[in-house]
């Protein structure tokens, strides 16, 4: 699925723009323990979180993760926009919790890291 | 540039979590202009960023010695802090001494040396309770795994 299709099926909002809303998105995981992130063998390309710090910036930098849709309605600071914006990674925010998020993804076909669905 | 040695030296700053992970990401981004396979940047990124946060996280400072060597590529991180009194148990997934601000952040949760093992083709830690703390890590470049395996 494309990034676009992320944004509507979460119906979520951009935190900056311009962005490549044609970004393949192939593989999602959903974390809030980023040490979990960085210790996938695999890539991914959409993390879903709740947490909201820079250091979410740095482990999608880290662990080439193309997206990051941030739950609950949650805003990452401008610092951490700033940030993801310099290493063109897009943000979303969605005022979904993180299962209906990560369901609602599963259900429109998108896999998971680990690729068991 | 064959035979050749290419290194970098960095400064990481105890407790400034505002630009944690900024000397990993020069790293990378110097793995990724001189053309190396992303998957082996990855790991290298990964295991140099979980050595970084365990600088800001537990120590004063510290400095990130990088080297491009012919076969491999060697990192080298020292910090002035607390050391690791049991490094065995240290490597162990899920121990932690890390405070609540850490673990806030999404860190602190017992993953970060085993994370750097796992990424690593060597590691060796050596601690002085009350001193500091050295980790080196080498990351075989995937020719000289290849050849190696």
């Amino acid at each position: 699925m494309q990034l676009w299709e992320v944004k509507e099926i979460l119906e979520a909002e951009l935190l900056w723009e311009p962005i490549d809303l044609q970004l393949e998105i192939e593989m999602a995981e959903a974390a809030d323990l980023m040490s979990d992130v960085l210790n996938r063998r695999l890539g991914c390309d959409l993390l879903i979180t709740g947490l909201v710090n820079s250091q979410v910036i740095r482990t999608a930098e880290m662990a080439d993760i193309k997206a990051i849709a941030f739950v609950r309605g949650k805003m990452p600071d401008q610092e951490a926009i700033t940030l993801a914006k310099s290493k063109g990674i897009p943000l979303l925010t969605t005022k979904l919790l993180m299962y209906e998020a990560c369901a609602r993804l599963a259900m429109k076909g998108l896999t998971g890291s680990s690729g068991t669905i | 540039m064959e035979g050749k040695v290419l290194e970098w030296d960095y400064e990481i700053e105890g407790k400034d979590f505002r630009n944690a992970g900024k000397v990993s990401s020069k790293v990378k981004e110097i793995l990724k202009e001189l053309g190396f396979d992303p998957d082996f940047v990855r790991r290298v990124a990964i295991a140099s960023y979980e050595a970084e946060m365990n600088v800001v996280c537990h120590a004063e400072k510290g400095a990130l010695h990088f080297a491009i060597l012919p076969a491999a590529l060697r990192i080298v991180v020292k910090d002035k802090g607390p050391g690791i009194p049991d490094i065995e148990l240290a490597m162990q997934e899920g121990y932690s001494t890390a405070p609540l601000e850490i673990r806030e952040m999404g860190f602190g949760a017992g993953m970060g040396l085993p994370n750097i093992k796992k990424n690593t083709d060597e590691l060796n830690i050596v601690s002085t309770v009350g001193q500091g703390t050295m980790v080196e890590m080498v990351i075989r470049s995937p020719l000289s795994r290849e050849g190696s395996e």
